[in-house]
């Protein structure tokens, strides 16, 4: 048996250079200090990313992206398909999870300065990959036709037809005409299983590929020379590997206690349900709609927001250009502060949609 | 232009060329296809049995919902049932008479005037009139 695994080695060493990679792998050093433990962010959100795309495809043999059938073929899977219901709330549950890793995975990259010099770039196209996958999260949560999903897609993509110029244009652009309509559901779908998919391949590829080429940075303020570092394998990989089946773990107990909902089907010509909110990442931007006066200075309340949103967005993005005490290696407070302020805004924010819902 | 200049410009022009021939059709492909749309200006919105006092019924005008209250004093009002603000459907609220957008709380009165919340402008009002048995919704001019 030994002999043959070896002869199966050897011939696919031959072909792919297996041994190069597990020389690399085994040369490669992840430093080693107190926050050593929010590093293991990253690869939880590559498995669940993994997780969504092995569920997704499951998914797509009995969904059918249509207003008369997508809601019923739903419910199809959840009650009729065997592990229907697994499957679904596996995807939604681990989707849900990935969105919150993808937060944390920022916020400690933000306050470990790992966006300093050379790594502005992993920054970059992290924020990017945020963007897309609550793009992942928005167009998936339309595809079941429920009156939930489809009030807040209304509302989120008028929020995109609020920009001056552009705005009614990318609206009908996203929706596939003026309304939320079947057109919409099938170009969800298409930037939901088509699109995004795509762009997340070429993104993370170039994400990942920078973590591999200049390695994990080291926090500001611990002595270069002193850090610890352990091999990239086996023993990273390992306690990486420990982090996913904790989660995975998490996320069976989580789909067999709680499986994910069905909801209403939408009906365009119903009124809004009482207590509607977006999906919980959502919920932030969403309550600052609500408190939000109609009118500052005779500017629309709701156009400040959003362009607040917009602009906080792109300079979040542009931080390791911004913090120039960083890039010299230097404790930058300032910005560590400011990280605190809209950590502490984006949480009170989304507390308050649960706990005041008439705000 | 000499023969090096022109094969570039011709080479260059060929790559531009095959670029666009794939790019235009695409482009136009992506952008939604413009559906003839029917302008509904008048439609019986409810008959005049189904709807008591301080009730309310959301109805289909056109391509876009429609609100249709009894007030508590028994008179008829009609307005589009699409929010001002970032285009919820809105509800009657018979304990405060009062119309509400659930997604943000913004609040109307009974002539579609804003009371309270983030909706920057009144909703869209029609005319109601009774016609036998039905109740008639139309558009302003």
């Amino acid at each position: 048996m030994k002999n043959i695994l070896q002869s199966i080695y050897f011939y696919l060493d031959t072909r792919f250079k297996l041994s190069d990679l597990i020389q690399f792998a085994k040369k490669k050093k992840v430093p080693e200090h107190k926050y050593s433990f929010w590093y293991y962010f990253g690869g939880i959100c590559l498995f669940l990313f993994i997780l969504q795309v092995l569920t997704g495809i499951l998914l797509l043999l009995y969904y059918t992206p249509s207003v008369d059938s997508a809601h019923e073929s739903i419910q199809f899977i959840m009650s009729q398909v065997k592990f229907g219901w697994l499957m679904r709330s596996v995807h939604s549950w681990s989707a849900n999870i990935l969105i919150a890793a993808i937060f944390i995975h920022m916020f400690s990259s933000f306050f470990l300065k790992a966006y300093r010099s050379p790594r502005e770039l992993t920054w970059i196209t992290g924020f990017f990959l945020l963007l897309i996958f609550l793009a992942f999260g928005f167009s998936g949560y339309l595809l079941p036709w429920n009156e939930l999903s489809f009030f807040a897609t209304r509302v989120g993509t008028d929020i995109a037809g609020t920009l001056p110029l552009i705005g009614k244009h990318i609206k009908t652009f996203i929706l596939g005409g003026p309304d939320v309509t079947g057109a919409t559901i099938s170009r969800f779908f298409w930037l939901h299983i088509g699109i995004l998919p795509l762009l997340t391949v070429i993104i993370l590829g170039i994400h990942v590929l920078l973590v591999q080429i200049l390695g994990m940075s080291k926090p500001i303020g611990i002595p270069q020379n002193k850090v610890k570092e352990v091999p990239f394998f086996p023993n990273f990989i390992l306690k990486d590997s420990l982090g996913w089946m904790l989660i995975l773990a998490l996320i069976g107990v989580l789909c067999v206690f709680f499986p994910w909902e069905i909801g209403q089907k939408a009906d365009p010509f119903a009124a809004t349900p009482i207590g509607i909110k977006p999906e919980w990442y959502f919920t932030f931007m969403f309550t600052t709609l609500k408190i939000i006066p109609a009118h500052i200075f005779s500017i629309e309340g709701e156009m400040i927001a959003i362009f607040g949103f917009m602009i906080g967005g792109l300079l979040w993005m542009l931080v390791p250009f911004l913090d120039r005490n960083a890039a010299k290696e230097r404790k930058s407070s300032v910005f560590s502060f400011l990280g605190w302020i809209i950590l502490l805004y984006i949480v009170v924010m989304t507390a308050l949609t649960y706990l005041l819902p008439g705000l | 232009m000499n023969r090096r200049k022109f094969i570039d410009f011709f080479l260059g022009g060929s790559l531009a060329g095959t670029v666009i021939a794939f790019l235009y059709p695409t482009i136009r492909y992506i952008l939604p296809t413009k559906q003839i749309e029917v302008v509904i200006k008048k439609i019986t919105a409810a008959k005049v049995a189904e709807l008591a006092p301080n009730t309310y019924k959301i109805f289909k005008f056109g391509t876009s919902p429609g609100i249709l209250i009894n007030t508590s004093d028994g008179e008829l009002r009609a307005f589009s049932a699409i929010c001002t603000h970032l285009t919820c459907t809105v509800i009657y609220e018979s304990d405060t008479g009062t119309i509400l957008c659930p997604c943000h709380n913004g609040r109307f009165d009974l002539s579609g005037n804003v009371i309270s919340g983030p909706p920057p402008a009144p909703l869209e009002s029609h005319n109601v009139e009774i016609s036998g048995e039905d109740i008639v919704v139309s558009k302003k001019d």
